[in-house]
């Protein structure tokens, strides 16, 4: 399993458009992908799991996947996070 | 056949069949299921039926309304591929032997409270996703069809009880040849709406819904407010007649396209046009407009979850005026409340809600939204020629504080550097008796007044133009109406400054011949009605006007007046 923490800096936090574009890039790959914030886990690949979260601007949260392409999807997520400008 | 009567809302004639944009019957019974594996495949066929109709829907709002409209499909799409919804249903198909109905309006309503409890809107207002996404699903495990206005790929008349915003936006003008509603009047949204996408539409039929079934042959007479369902051949021909009549006007109007506007005499006014967004300006020049008289920017706020940016605003504004191309641009600041809400304000429902906070009023109170709209203005006055105008003034205070804040704003541009245009003219739009009584004493104040006469009317005769059972009070003609027409204008020339008008009243064939004898200087109305008024001052010798206007003022009733102009006007 691999994991990684990140901080939150866009404004709106993690909604609407992000949130739609990180479950859609999750949901590419096979491994278990869970979105860890406050004690709470959910699925990556749950539109509705990720929004119930409701993360605001300077959320600490971690990602962790588990699978054959473990290492790929969390590289993704990362990428894709910076370039939303989610984190920096 | 038969027929009903509502109020001609758009102009124009529409002869299709019948699409009923109602609600389905989406009720079902819990049942048990002994083949749950089968139940689990019925259950996945809809979601995939579901899938390619949302896809289609996405696709289509893309084309045709733009990529942040498409994107509440996108996310539609996505809660039907969400793990942690599809599985419940099928594990509780599974281990309660219920129907896949059951199953998903029972998980699915779960989720609808967990998003509905939140303390925070924006997930709130998910809810409405959740809810709108299990009724496409249980339609497809129903076999029962779901309106979906934007797929609409025949010609037809949209039959429904009252249209939304979001519904007429997702109209395709290629083929919604008219609609009619079980509500409204000539002021509501989906009538204005109707005229700005020149749709023929009858409104407040009260019972359109019941009467007409899917598939009907309707005739929607949008000039004289009629609606005919499956009516006989010889109606048909007769309305076919009747519409290439009415294309031949048009076609006889449009040379007048290129004119300005004189009547008999030569005495010259302004027509100009009632818009929305950058998107009708393509309207205003195929109708002939010598400008826009109304710029309702409060389109820019709604159908959206916050408030719109100084950038956003700057761009709509600067395309607005560059596409004019020099010709006056009349825009009007802020103008919620009242039937306007924007729902991410967070305003506290009122009892009186057009009596209540809003416009001006709201716009003074929060001052950073409306000094970002100031601001996006200002910046965008290089680009064309404009005129700043403030809704819903009722002191001079009022307008002072408005007109302050104003100078400010222009003053920390230039300060940063900015360029700012010298020119911009600044009004009031005249709604509030208390404004007109005392025009005289804002005249020497303001650039202009625009009279609006909608809510001049419902203010003057305290009667709520919402409500259809006091509508008979809306009364444009009423001496008292006129009354205060004049009182304005005469003020405003008084003090060497012009009269507009921008409410339904500007356009209006009785009222015309008035308030061209009124002395009005500039007409504002919808687009579609430009040349039709046009060609009609044409034909009024303004001097015998000025003598019918003089008339009027002095009769008694609202009937009174509309004989006296209909016998004066109809020997031309």
């Amino acid at each position: 399993m691999v994991e990684k923490q990140f901080k939150v800096i866009a404004e709106t936090g993690i909604h609407a458009r992000p949130a739609t574009v990180l479950v859609q890039t999750a949901s590419k790959f096979e491994a278990d992908i869970q979105l860890e914030y406050k004690g709470k886990k959910v699925n990556l690949k749950s539109i509705m799991g990720v929004m119930s979260l409701g993360i605001g601007q300077g959320a600490e949260i971690t990602i962790s996947a588990e699978g054959g392409d473990e290492a790929n999807a969390l590289q993704s997520l990362e990428e894709l996070m910076k370039k939303e400008g989610l984190t920096a | 056949m038969s027929f009903l009567q509502g109020i001609a809302a758009s102009s124009g004639i529409a002869i299709a069949k019948a699409y009923r944009l109602v609600e389905p019957d989406l009720s079902f019974e819990k049942k048990t299921i002994e083949k749950v594996d089968s139940e689990v495949e019925r259950f996945e066929a809809a979601i995939a039926q579901s899938k390619s109709e949302l896809e289609m829907i996405r696709d289509n709002a893309r084309e045709n309304l733009g990529a942040d409209k498409a994107a509440i499909f996108e996310a539609h799409l996505l809660v039907l591929s969400d793990p942690e919804l599809l599985n419940p249903i099928k594990d509780k198909v599974k281990s309660d032997k219920v129907n896949a109905e059951f199953a998903l309006k029972e998980t699915a309503d779960m989720f609808v409270s967990m998003f509905e409890s939140m303390d925070n809107e924006y997930m709130r207002e998910r809810a409405a996703d959740i809810r709108d996404v299990t009724k496409r699903v249980l339609s497809h495990l129903l076999g029962v069809k779901i309106v979906n206005p934007s797929m609409i790929s025949e010609e037809v008349v949209v039959v429904a009880e009252d249209l939304t915003p979001s519904d007429t936006a997702q109209l395709n003008r290629q083929f919604v040849k008219g609609f009619t509603t079980d509500i409204g009047g000539r002021t509501s949204h989906s009538a204005i709406m109707a005229r700005s996408l020149e749709i023929p539409a009858v409104v407040g039929t009260k019972t359109v819904t019941k009467d007409i079934k899917n598939g009907d042959l309707v005739i929607v007479d949008g000039l004289k407010g009629e609606v005919h369902i499956n009516p006989t051949p010889e109606l048909v021909e007769q309305y076919k007649k009747a519409t290439e009549d009415f294309e031949a006007q048009k076609a006889e109007w449009a040379k007048l396209k290129n004119e300005h506007t004189y009547s008999a005499d030569g005495h010259q006014v302004e027509l100009v046009a009632n818009i929305g967004t950058p998107n009708d300006l393509e309207g205003v020049k195929n109708n002939g407009g010598e400008g826009v008289g109304l710029y309702r920017t409060e389109f820019l706020y709604m159908g959206r979850d916050e408030l719109p940016t100084e950038e956003e605003q700057f761009e709509s504004y600067k395309a607005v005026l560059e596409g004019l191309e020099g010709k006056p641009v009349v825009v009007r600041t802020l103008d919620i409340g009242g039937d306007k809400e924007l729902p991410y304000l967070k305003l506290p429902k009122e009892m009186n809600p057009f009596l209540g906070f809003r416009a001006i009023r709201l716009c003074l109170e929060e001052k950073e939204i409306f000094r970002t709209q100031l601001r996006a203005l200002l910046r965008a006055s290089t680009y064309g020629n404009l005129k700043i105008m403030f809704p819903m003034i009722a002191t001079l205070d009022e307008f002072r504080q408005a007109k302050a804040m104003l100078e400010e704003e222009k003053a920390k541009l230039q300060g940063e550097g900015i360029e700012v245009s010298d020119k911009i003219e600044v009004g009031i739009m005249v709604e509030i008796p208390s404004t007109a009584v005392l025009a005289d004493q804002f005249a020497k104040e303001v650039d202009f007044f625009s009279i609006g006469t909608n809510d001049l009317i419902q203010y003057t005769m305290a009667a709520d133009r919402m409500n259809e059972r006091v509508s008979y009070l809306y009364q444009p003609y009423n001496p008292s109406i006129l009354r205060l027409v004049k009182m304005v204008i005469d003020a405003a020339h008084k003090e060497g400054k012009w009269t507009g008008m921008c409410g339904e009243m500007a356009g209006d064939e009785t009222a015309i011949p008035l308030l061209l004898g009124l002395g009005l200087d500039e007409f504002s109305m919808s687009a579609t009605s430009i040349l039709k008024a046009r060609s009609q001052i044409r034909y009024l010798n303004k001097a015998e006007m000025e003598k019918l206007a003089a008339e009027a003022l002095q009769k008694s009733t609202t009937e009174e007046v509309i004989e006296m102009v209909t016998a004066a006007t109809s020997k031309n």
